[in-house]
C-alpha cells in the first residue's frame, strides 16, 4: 500500500511538473506565421513569386551565399520558377565555373550548379528552408507543425525582417540583433526596401522581398514538392478506395461467422 | 507445424505429389497460410502484418536507394541531394524509406504493448517473445545506423553521442568505442561500416521474423482472453478458430490499407515532420548543435540514459545512464519470468490494467522528456519516469501476481466470441455461403 501511494504520488508529481515546463520551452525566437501559397496539401508554388525570389537571391543574397546543390537547369522545371529555356541558359551563362577538363573557367551551362558560398561564414542556402524550424510548440513537442508546417520559410522571412537595429561589438566584429534568430548574428540587415526592381511591377517592400526570397528558398530546398503532393493525393485517394473495398469484403466474409444477416430467427 | 488439430495439405495431382515427396514446400506454405487462428482476435492483432509490410518496404526502397547513394563522408550528403533532385522518383524513395522507419517503430511499439497487455509473453510463448525482443534490438541498431548515413549534423552528432556510451564501460570501454568507430572519432571508417551493417541487419531481421512466426505457429496465437484454443479434437478446435486465410488476411489487409492511407498523407504532405531540421545541414565536426536529439523512437530510452545524473557508489553517472538505458530493454526480455500471475490476459486483471495504463503514459512522458533539453524540470520528470519503468517490471509485475484477485475468464474462445456476437453459430457454420439480403 505504501508503495502504491508512493508511486502514485511520484506519477502525480511528474504530471504536475508539466505546466512548469511550458515557460521553459518558450524560446526567445519570434517567428511570424506568414502565409505562403505552397502551404497545405493542395498549396502550390507561385511561379511569379519564385521568379521574384530568384531576382532577390541573385541581386542580394548571392553576394555572400551559395546554392551548391541546385543545378541551373531546374530553373526551367515545371513546378518551379519555370523560366523559358533560353532565359535559363542566359541566366546560367552569367556565372563562371571552373572546368577541370579545360583547366580554365568557362560560362556555366544548364547542367552546372549554382556556385557555393563565397564567404566562408555564410552558409549555403540550398536546403536552408528545411534546415530551420519556425514552430516548436506546444510544450516543445513540435506537434503544432502538423497544422502550421515546420516553418522554415517563415523563419527565413522573419529573420530578414526581424532586425531590431541594435548592434554589438564582439572581438572586432559587429553583430546585429535579430528577433527571429533570438540574439545577435553576424549577418547585417540586407533588405532595406526597393533593393530590387521587380519586372512585374510589384512594390519591393522589405516584407515583399523577404517573402519572395523565402518562397524561392523553399523551392531550392524542396524542388519536387508539387510532384510529391500530387503523388501523395493520388496515393491517399486510391488507398482510401482500397480500404473501403476491403472493409466490405471483410464484413461480408465474416458475416456468417458473426451471425449477421441471418435474420431474427437465428 | 501447428499443434492445433487441423486439415493438412494432401497433394492431389501428379506434379504436386512429385514436388511434395521431394520438397514439402507446398505443405509448409499451406499449413502456414491455413493455420487455425483464434476467431476472437481484436484490432490490436493487425500489427504483425503492418510490421512485415514495413520490413519489405524498407528492404525494397533501401536496396534502390543504395544504387544512388555514396558512403563517403565527402560525398554522402551530396549523394542524398542527388537522390532528391536528379534520380527519377528518388524523393519518393527516400521519403518512403525515412518515414517507413517511423511507421515500423509505431507498429513495433503497438505490437509490444499489445503483447504486454494480453500476456502474450507467458508460457508457452516465451521464445516467441524473446525472438521478438531481439528483432526490436536489431531494429533499433538498424534505425540508428541508417540515420547516420545521410551525414547531416544529427547523423554525425547522434553517432558521436551513442557510440560514446560504450566508452563509459569500465576498463575496456574506450577500446570498444574505438573498435566500433574504426578510429578515435566518428569519421569515414564509421560511415562505411554503419552502411555495411545497415544493409546486412534487415536480412538478419527477416530470418528472425521467420523464426518468430514459426514459434507462435507452434504454440498458436494468443488472443484477447488469453484462454487457449481447445486441442482435444479437430471439431472443438474449429469452434474456437478460423483459418488465417482468408479471414485474417483480409481483416489485416483492411487495417493495413487504412494505415497506409495515413502513411501516404504523411509522406505526400509532411515528409519532414518526424525528421530533425539540423539533418539538412551537412555534418560538421567543428560545430555542435545546441540540442542533440535522436529520432523520436529512441526518445524514451534516451530520457532514461540522461536521467541518471548522479553517481551510485562506484558507478559514475555516465555508466549509470548506460546501465539504465540498456537495463530498460533487458527488463523487457525478462518479463515472462517477472510476471507471476497465472492469468494471461490483462482483461481479467483489474489491478494490472491500471498499472499498464500508467506504463503507457510513462512511455510517452519519457518520450517527451527525451526531446527536451537536459535541464530542470525535465531531469526530475525523467528520473521519476525511469523509476516507474523499472518499478513496474521489477516490483509491481512480480507482486501483482501475488495480491491481485483476477476476474472470471470465459471457459472457451467460442464462449467469448458468442458473448460479442450473440447470433454467432459455433464452428458448425458452413463455409461462407451467400445469404439472402435482410
Amino acid at each position: 500500500m505504501t508503495r502504491h501511494l508512493l508511486l502514485s504520488g511520484l506519477v502525480a508529481l511528474g504530471l504536475l511538473g508539466a505546466p512548469a515546463a511550458v515557460q521553459a520551452a518558450g524560446g526567445e525566437q519570434h517567428v511570424h506565421d506568414y502565409s505562403f501559397s505552397f502551404e497545405g496539401p493542395f498549396g502550390s508554388y507561385d511561379q511569379s513569386q519564385l521568379q521574384r525570389g530568384l531576382q532577390v537571391y541573385t541581386e542580394i543574397c548571392a553576394a555572400c551565399h551559395g546554392l551548391k546543390f541546385v543545378p541551373f537547369r531546374t530553373l526551367s522545371d515545371h513546378g518551379g520558377p519555370a523560366l523559358e529555356e533560353a532565359q535559363m541558359r542566359a541566366y546560367a551563362a552569367q556565372y563562371e565555373v571552373f572546368d577541370p577538363e579545360l583547366d580554365d573557367f568557362r560560362p556555366a551551362s544548364p547542367t552546372d550548379h549554382f556556385p557555393p558560398s563565397s564567404l566562408s561564414n555564410a552558409p549555403d542556402l540550398s536546403l536552408m528552408a528545411k534546415a530551420r524550424a519556425g514552430f516548436h510548440g506546444p510544450f516543445g513537442t513540435g506537434i503544432n507543425q502538423f497544422l502550421r508546417g515546420i516553418g522554415g520559410p517563415e523563419y527565413i522571412a522573419s529573420m530578414l525582417t526581424g532586425f531590431t537595429g541594435e548592434t554589438e561589438e564582439m572581438a572586432g566584429t559587429t553583430l546585429y540583433e535579430n528577433e527571429a534568430f533570438g540574439g545577435y548574428m553576424a549577418m547585417n540587415p540586407v533588405l532595406l526596401g526597393d533593393d530590387v526592381e521587380y519586372a512585374d511591377g510589384t512594390p519591393a517592400t522589405v516584407e515583399q522581398e523577404a517573402l519572395d526570397v523565402a518562397a524561392f528558398l523553399m523551392w531550392t530546398a524542396e524542388p519536387k514538392m508539387m510532384d510529391r503532393k500530387s503523388a501523395g493525393l493520388t496515393g491517399v485517394l486510391f488507398l482510401i478506395l482500397l480500404t473501403v473495398l476491403l472493409y466490405y469484403t471483410n464484413k461480408k466474409l465474416w458475416a456468417p461467422h458473426k451471425g449477421k444477416g441471418k435474420g431474427p430467427h437465428a | 507445424m501447428s499443434g492445433i488439430p487441423h486439415d493438412h495439405y494432401e497433394p492431389k495431382s501428379g506434379i504436386e505429389k512429385w514436388i511434395e515427396s521431394r520438397l514439402p514446400i507446398i505443405g509448409i506454405l499451406y499449413s502456414t497460410l491455413m493455420i487455425p487462428t483464434p476467431k476472437n482476435l481484436n484490432w490490436m492483432w493487425i500489427w504483425g502484418i503492418v510490421l512485415t509490410f514495413c520490413l519489405a518496404l524498407q528492404i525494397i526502397t533501401g536496396i534502390t536507394l543504395v544504387m544512388h547513394y555514396t558512403p563517403d563522408t565527402t560525398l554522402a550528403f551530396a549523394s542524398v541531394e542527388h537522390i532528391m533532385r536528379d534520380v527519377n522518383g528518388g524523393w519518393a524513395l527516400r521519403y518512403l524509406h525515412a518515414n517507413g522507419a517511423s511507421l515500423f517503430f509505431v507498429a513495433v511499439y503497438a505490437h509490444i504493448f499489445r503483447g504486454l497487455y494480453y500476456g502474450s509473453y507467458k508460457a508457452p510463448r516465451e521464445i516467441t517473445w524473446i525472438i521478438g525482443m531481439i528483432i526490436f534490438l536489431l531494429m533499433m541498431a538498424t534505425g540508428f545506423m541508417g540515420y547516420v548515413l545521410p551525414w547531416g549534423q544529427m547523423s554525425f552528432w547522434g553517432a558521436t553521442v551513442i557510440t560514446g556510451l560504450f566508452g563509459a564501460i569500465p576498463l575496456v570501454g574506450e577500446s570498444i568505442q574505438t573498435w566500433l568507430l574504426g578510429g578515435p572519432a566518428v569519421d569515414n571508417a564509421t560511415l562505411t561500416r554503419f552502411f555495411s551493417l545497415h544493409y546486412l541487419l534487415p536480412f538478419v531481421i527477416a530470418a528472425l521474423v521467420a523464426v518468430h512466426i514459426w514459434a507462435f505457429h507452434t504454440t498458436g496465437n494468443n488472443n484477447p482472453t488469453g484462454v487457449a484454443v481447445r486441442r482435444t479434437s479437430k471439431a472443438e478446435a474449429q469452434k474456437d478458430t478460423l483459418p488465417f486465410w482468408p479471414y485474417f488476411v483480409i481483416k489485416d489487409l483492411f487495417a493495413l490499407a487504412l494505415i497506409l492511407a495515413v502513411f501516404a498523407a504523411i509522406v505526400g504532405f509532411m515528409p519532414n515532420f518526424l525528421g530533425h531540421p539540423d539533418n539538412y545541414i551537412e555534418a560538421n565536426a567543428l560545430a555542435t548543435p545546441a540540442h542533440i536529439v535522436p529520432e523520436w523512437y529512441f526518445l524514451p530510452f534516451y530520457a532514461m540514459l540522461r536521467a541518471i545524473t548522479f553517481d551510485i557508489l562506484f558507478i559514475n553517472s555516465k555508466l549509470g545512464g548506460v546501465i539504465a538505458m540498456f537495463g530498460s530493454i533487458i527488463v523487457l526480455f525478462l518479463v515472462p519470468w517477472l510476471d507471476t500471475s497465472r492469468v494471461r490476459s490483462g482483461r481479467y486483471r483489474p489491478m494490472f490494467k491500471v498499472w499498464f495504463v500508467l506504463l503507457v503514459i510513462d512511455f510517452f512522458l519519457l518520450m517527451w522528456c527525451g526531446a527536451m533539453p537536459a535541464e530542470q524540470p525535465y531531469v526530475i520528470i525523467s528520473q521519476l519516469g525511469t523509476l516507474f519503468w523499472f518499478g513496474f517490471f521489477l516490483v509491481i509485475l512480480p507482486l501483482l501476481g501475488l495480491f491481485e484477485k483476477p476476474l472470471p475468464q470465459p471457459e472457451t474462445i467460442e464462449a467469448d466470441f458468442r458473448a460479442h456476437y450473440p447470433d454467432a453459430g459455433g464452428g458448425d457454420v458452413p463455409a461462407a455461403r451467400p445469404t439472402a439480403a435482410e
